[in-house]
């Protein structure tokens, strides 16, 4: 069992599908990010999911799926600047590594749920 | 199927009958093949495993599903093919990581009332084996044995 589940948490929506749940994170958050299954939060998390998966800062909070094999998706809610900054920090190595290959930054997330597979 | 390979064998949420016989079914299957075969899955779906197979004649290895994918993130581990066996929303967003982080060639076993509205969600690459099972595990087994001769 992950640490998460022994820290304090709020939870936004309980045992749905994980579209659901990424499109609730997609509305409700300040700022958006996507990573691949398997990104690491808080230590020993590492994200499951169907790419790209969404990830929200809402102030303070960060936003991300949880998934329970028997119970669903969950979408949780931990306080941390240090996690939200970490994803800024990714997401600028993203556009600098874009920029200096000559390609648009935007280039550097995928637009969309199925741009993921078209690769 | 070629020996000398390993197979991941990886369990949703046990509460559908059909999926533990099918995976002692398979394991046995793909062991007599010569594949080295672990199986992963919830500390309850590994409990019940073990009670069905105390003296391990067909399942050797068993791992936590979440361990598993840390291993496998981590490099630490990986496989040649991995059977990800699903029901539900939840077991197919299991598999879409599993597709994502692994080399493993995937087969996707979609069993349960849904098994056709689960299989429609997949849009990672894996081939599909589905019957719409609960109780009665011959319809899964037979696409099985067709899928793996």
């Amino acid at each position: 069992m992950s640490c998460i589940e022994q820290m304090k948490y709020k939870l936004y929506l309980e045992r749905t599908s994980f579209k659901e749940a990424r499109e609730y994170i997609e509305k409700n958050s300040d700022e958006i990010y996507y990573v691949e299954p398997g990104y690491k939060i808080f230590k020993d998390y590492y994200i499951i999911g169907v790419p790209p998966i969404a990830l929200g800062a809402k102030g303070k909070e960060l936003l991300f799926t949880y998934v329970k094999p028997c119970h669903g998706t969950f979408v949780m809610a931990i306080e941390s600047e240090e996690e939200i900054q970490r994803l800024r920090d990714k997401e600028q190595e993203k556009v600098i590594v874009s920029l200096k290959k000559g390609r648009p930054s935007a280039e550097a997330t995928p637009a969309s749920y199925h741009d993921v597979w078209k690769k | 199927m070629d020996g000398n390979k390993s197979a991941l064998l990886m369990m949703g949420c046990p509460e559908v009958p059909v999926q533990m016989g099918i995976v002692l079914y398979l394991s046995n299957k793909l062991g007599k093949a010569g594949y080295d075969v672990t199986v992963a899955g919830t500390d309850a779906a590994l409990k019940l495993l073990k009670v069905s197979d105390p003296d391990e004649h067909y399942v050797k290895k068993t791992m936590e599903i979440d361990q598993c994918i840390a291993d496998i993130v981590e490099k630490k581990i990986d496989f040649d093919c991995c059977f990800a066996f699903m029901h539900s929303d939840a077991g197919m967003t299991y598999a879409a990581t599993m597709s994502a982080i692994s080399k493993a060639k995937m087969y996707a076993v979609i069993f349960g009332n849904n098994a056709e509205d689960v299989a429609e969600t997949i849009e990672f690459p894996a081939e599909k084996i589905v019957a719409k099972a609960v109780h009665n595990p011959i319809p899964l087994k037979n696409k099985i044995d067709r899928a793996i001769p």
